[in-house]
């Protein structure tokens, strides 16, 4: 019996000599992530476990990104605890202004390579399978031990072949993919599992898209969302690493838990309703829905294809005075590029809010809570009671199309009325 | 590894780590100082029912969402000695293990605890009692079976330690 791709890299980390679903085995890591939250829990668990040294600096970033730019003294103690610590032990560090959103950032920065394996302090770490890596993410004593030995058990997980067929429409993104997947197996769906997307309809994704999709993997339970590395994912590569990778693929006769089908050709653009990711309808389902907040950022949704949607939509046009538009860019990089390109200079003219890069407003830390009664609609990944604010206010989550055209418009509504 | 305590119910599927533990009290990082928002966006009076050794009683999908291990941290602190349920979300579970606090799937009792049931879980043996009925669990795998007996991750760290 052959392997799956997430098998196949599992026992390329492991001194298992065959693997199989459910097997615990230890997995050795090549990247090691936490941020301002998760990291200074794990320097506190790994004090706790009478380990001063960490197994190799050269595999361990550290990011300021969830309180940073830090909005009170307990968040800044945070983050200078967490630079100070990787500066004593010789760990990258990238503080506000230098880095960005965590997951985009390792991925741009070309830190993640295909058939390697990523564990962060983050449960959006399952991002990193875009790229063709096992990453999952872990809690903080979990990334403790990790960052003093370089492993983690894992449970062999089993693989949903996800097959996306067609081609999408003109207002279909990578979120769209992601969220018609959630639709089918629920939000406990994935559990034990990971989701392994082929088929046209994956390739045809570009890295940015793919990020989208990776990324909501968590939402359905799954380890991790991965996309076999190919030649889009080789292109992205080209110029950022100097690190050589070698693709890996399932093989033909791989077993598979579960196979599911997307196909685009009937996928329009989705939004999934609050509380739960899995409430996934159609925009026409929920149109006329009114919207007091949109965000189009973060992790999933924070990239140049996202800001450039984001324009596309607002061009020209108000913001509607109903509702405020927060965007944020999810690295410095892309910052910069939005500049280059003009399209901070059209948002901004719309009437939308420009941050930093920060997690704040994806995760009801800061910059950009709801009142109760206000409903948002945002690019990002959990619609939960409270995640944004107060557990009175409703999200929405939608791809930048979307999320930006409800921002013209001042409540839900098709990204054709506004945009033809 | 056995545990017991008085049953805490928390109702609903898909309980997620956000309303367990909303994100604006994650700058916290002693578990002392994250009790008091344990369930805070769910159902902050829940808190109440904290005294003495507990085990908390849920569904499906329990603790999804989130890597917060504030979450299972703060539990602990509050004296929750183990977690019975349906099912369980992967990083929520983990973390579980790794603070030796078992999370034992075993939906009938479940079902047949109310608030202040007295529940003893035996995770070894894979049963739990409810006031005197006992029910077979899942059964625990061996891995995180000797991780729950050696304390969690910490002790089995130090244990590492130890002989290299
Ligand atoms: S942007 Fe949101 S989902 Fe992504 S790492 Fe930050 S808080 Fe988590």
């Amino acid at each position: 019996m052959g392997y799956t791709v997430t098998e196949k890299i599992l026992l390329a980390h492991s001194d298992a000599d065959h693997v199989e679903p459910g097997q615990v085995v230890m997995v050795r890591c090549d990247v090691v992530l936490a941020n301002d939250v998760t990291g200074p829990l794990a320097f506190r668990q790994m004090e706790k476990m009478g380990a001063s040294e960490v197994f190799d600096p050269a595999k361990i970033v550290m990011v300021a990104d969830h309180f940073a730019p830090a909005k009170d003294e307990r968040s800044a103690i945070l983050i200078k605890r967490l630079k100070e610590w990787s500066l004593a032990h010789g760990v990258v560090f990238y503080d506000q202004g230098r880095g960005g959103i965590e997951h985009t950032l390792l991925v741009q920065e070309g830190l993640v390579l295909p058939g390697s394996v990523i564990v962060g302090g983050d449960s959006h770490t399952c991002t990193h399978g875009a790229m063709g890596a096992f990453s999952s993410g872990l809690g903080s004593t979990d990334i403790a031990y990790c960052l003093a030995f370089g492993e983690f058990w894992q449970v062999v997980p089993g693989t949903i072949q996800v097959t996306v067929s067609g081609e999408k429409g003109r207002f279909v993104t990578g979120k769209d993919v992601i969220l018609a997947v959630i639709a089918q197996i629920g939000a406990g769906g994935g559990t034990g599992n990971v989701l392994e997307f082929v088929g046209a309809g994956a390739q045809a994704l570009s890295i940015d898209e793919r990020l989208a999709v990776s990324n909501l993997a968590v939402e359905a339970g799954s380890d991790t969302g991965i996309f076999p590395a190919d030649e889009k994912t080789a292109a992205y590569l080209d110029g950022r690493t100097d690190k050589s990778w070698e693709p890996v693929h399932s093989d033909p006769d791989a077993s598979y838990s579960r196979k599911l089908a997307i196909d685009l050709d009937r996928t329009g653009p989705l939004v999934a309703k609050p509380y739960n990711p899995e409430n996934v309808v159609s925009v026409s389902e929920v149109a006329g829905t009114p919207i007091h907040q949109v965000v189009v950022g973060n992790c999933s949704n924070g990239t140049m294809t996202d800001l450039r949607q984001a324009a596309e939509m607002v061009k020209g046009k108000r913001v509607h005075e109903r509702t405020r538009m927060i965007v944020v860019p999810a690295t410095q990089k892309i910052y910069r590029e939005a500049i280059a390109e003009g399209l901070i200079d059209i948002l901004v003219e719309a009437g939308a809010s420009v941050s930093t890069p920060t997690c704040g407003p994806c995760f009801g830390g800061h910059t950009g809570a709801l009142a109760p009664g206000e409903n948002s609609l945002a690019t990002i990944n959990r619609n939960f009671k409270g995640r944004s604010g107060s557990p009175d206010a409703c999200v929405y989550l939608g791809n930048a199309f979307v999320a930006a055209a409800a921002a013209v418009a001042g409540e839900i509504i098709d990204p054709a009325e506004v945009v033809p | 590894m056995i545990a017991t305590g008085k049953a805490v119910v928390v109702p609903g599927t898909n309980v997620d780590t956000d309303i367990l533990y909303p994100g604006i009290y994650l700058n916290i990082d002693d578990p002392e100082l994250m009790k008091p928002y344990l369930f805070e966006g769910l159902d902050p009076s829940l808190r109440d029912q904290l005294v003495g050794d507990t085990v908390l009683v849920v569904s499906e999908n329990f603790g999804m969402g989130s890597s917060r291990e504030h979450v299972p941290l703060a539990m602990k602190a509050s004296g929750v000695r183990c977690v019975v349920g349906s099912s369980f979300a992967r990083i929520f579970y983990r973390n579980c293990i790794n603070l030796a606090l078992p999370a034992i799937s075993c939906p009938q009792a479940a079902e047949a605890a109310k608030a202040g049931s007295e529940i003893s879980v035996d995770a070894a043996a894979g049963t739990v009692t409810v006031d005197g009925r006992e029910f077979s669990a899942a059964p625990v795998p061996p891995f995180m079976l000797e991780m729950l007996e050696r304390g969690g991750l910490i002790p089995w760290a130090q244990h590492k330690l130890a002989r290299s």
